[in-house]
């Protein structure tokens, strides 16, 4: 028991030594990754001057969903962190998105847009 | 760099839990992971009554979109400062700490700046809270997302204050990158806000 634990225990500090080891990511790769999402959002409000047609909603949703992966795994470091973390983050989000899209279903919003 | 590492490693020292993680920073990914059903929640709600304008006026009849994307830009760039400063915090450099801490606090300023401007604009050609559905959740959503940047902005200067007095118990470095999680799930939330609200037309 005592060694389970401490076995366990060890991999979650060296896991925490290798992310940090991962924070030391260079500032210049933040800075790529900032100009990244800098150019997405230009493209994001391009969608409101040129018309992207039946584009128009996939390509936002699409450049969403990028910059927020982009932002949570460089930036909050989920990438490089303990998986738990990342478990823990996306289950609030996935179950926040489950139950909205339950309780918009039953006021039929889907219907009326579709 | 093996300064660093020796520095890490001492740091990591407060991390003697049962899972061998840091509880603080597990209990900020659950606070950030339950955060996300509030915000869930109001942006739900908004996208349920947005088409109820009432007597008053239509979204895309008051949102001004450049001038949105220039704040959600800023909001961005205030991401990559932050980033810059845990950075900093990593390396123990106090000093370049504080310079990237304050600058994300000035940047978060700037975009509650320009959500009170855009408030006044549109509380003007008739938009109030009570005037529509439409405009209670608008208020309510992005209302709620202003009062947590300003509660950012308060953590980032209390946070200057601290690190510039070396006032922080425990590990700066976690401190400092706490903080940053909270401010980069504010940045998050906005990249929604600001797809679902202002770039998808009524």
């Amino acid at each position: 028991m005592s060694t389970a634990t401490d076995t366990q225990h060890d991999t979650g500090h060296d896991a925490g030594h290798d992310s940090h080891a991962q924070h030391g990511s260079s500032d210049k790769q933040y800075v790529i990754i900032a100009l990244i999402l800098a150019a997405l959002t230009a493209i994001e409000v391009s969608t409101y001057y040129i018309d992207f047609g039946p584009l128009f909603m996939p390509t936002l949703f699409v450049l969403m969903t990028v910059k927020f992966v982009i932002v949570a795994s460089y930036f909050m470091h989920l990438k490089f962190d303990n998986k738990i973390f990342t478990y823990l983050f996306y289950s609030g989000l996935l179950l926040a998105i489950a139950v909205y899209v339950g309780a918009l279903a039953t006021f039929k919003f889907f219907l009326q847009k579709g | 760099m093996a300064d660093t590492a020796v520095a890490h490693g001492a740091e990591h020292g407060a991390h003697h839990t049962t899972t061998g993680l840091s509880n603080v920073k597990l209990g900020m990914w659950l606070f950030l992971g339950s955060e996300c059903l509030l915000f869930g929640g109001l942006i739900s709600t908004y996208m349920l009554y947005k088409g109820r304008i009432g007597t008053g006026p239509q979204p895309d009849q008051i949102y001004d979109i450049p001038f949105t994307s220039v704040s959600s830009f800023v909001l961005l760039m205030s991401s990559l400062t932050m980033v810059l400063a845990v950075s900093s915090a990593n390396r123990a450099d106090d000093r370049r700490t504080n310079l990237w801490l304050t600058i994300t606090a000035l940047l978060g300023a700037t975009f509650v700046g320009g959500q009170v401007y855009e408030f006044t604009a549109f509380y003007r050609e008739g938009l109030g809270f009570t005037t529509s559905l439409f405009g209670s959740s608008f208020y309510t959503l992005t209302g709620f997302h202003g009062v947590h940047v300003t509660v950012g902005i308060i953590m980032l200067m209390a946070l200057v204050g601290m690190v510039r007095r070396n006032r922080i118990p425990g590990s700066k470095a976690e401190t400092v990158e706490m903080i940053g999680l909270y401010w980069h799930f504010v940045d998050v939330v906005w990249i929604v806000i600001f797809t679902l609200v202002y770039l998808i037309p009524a």
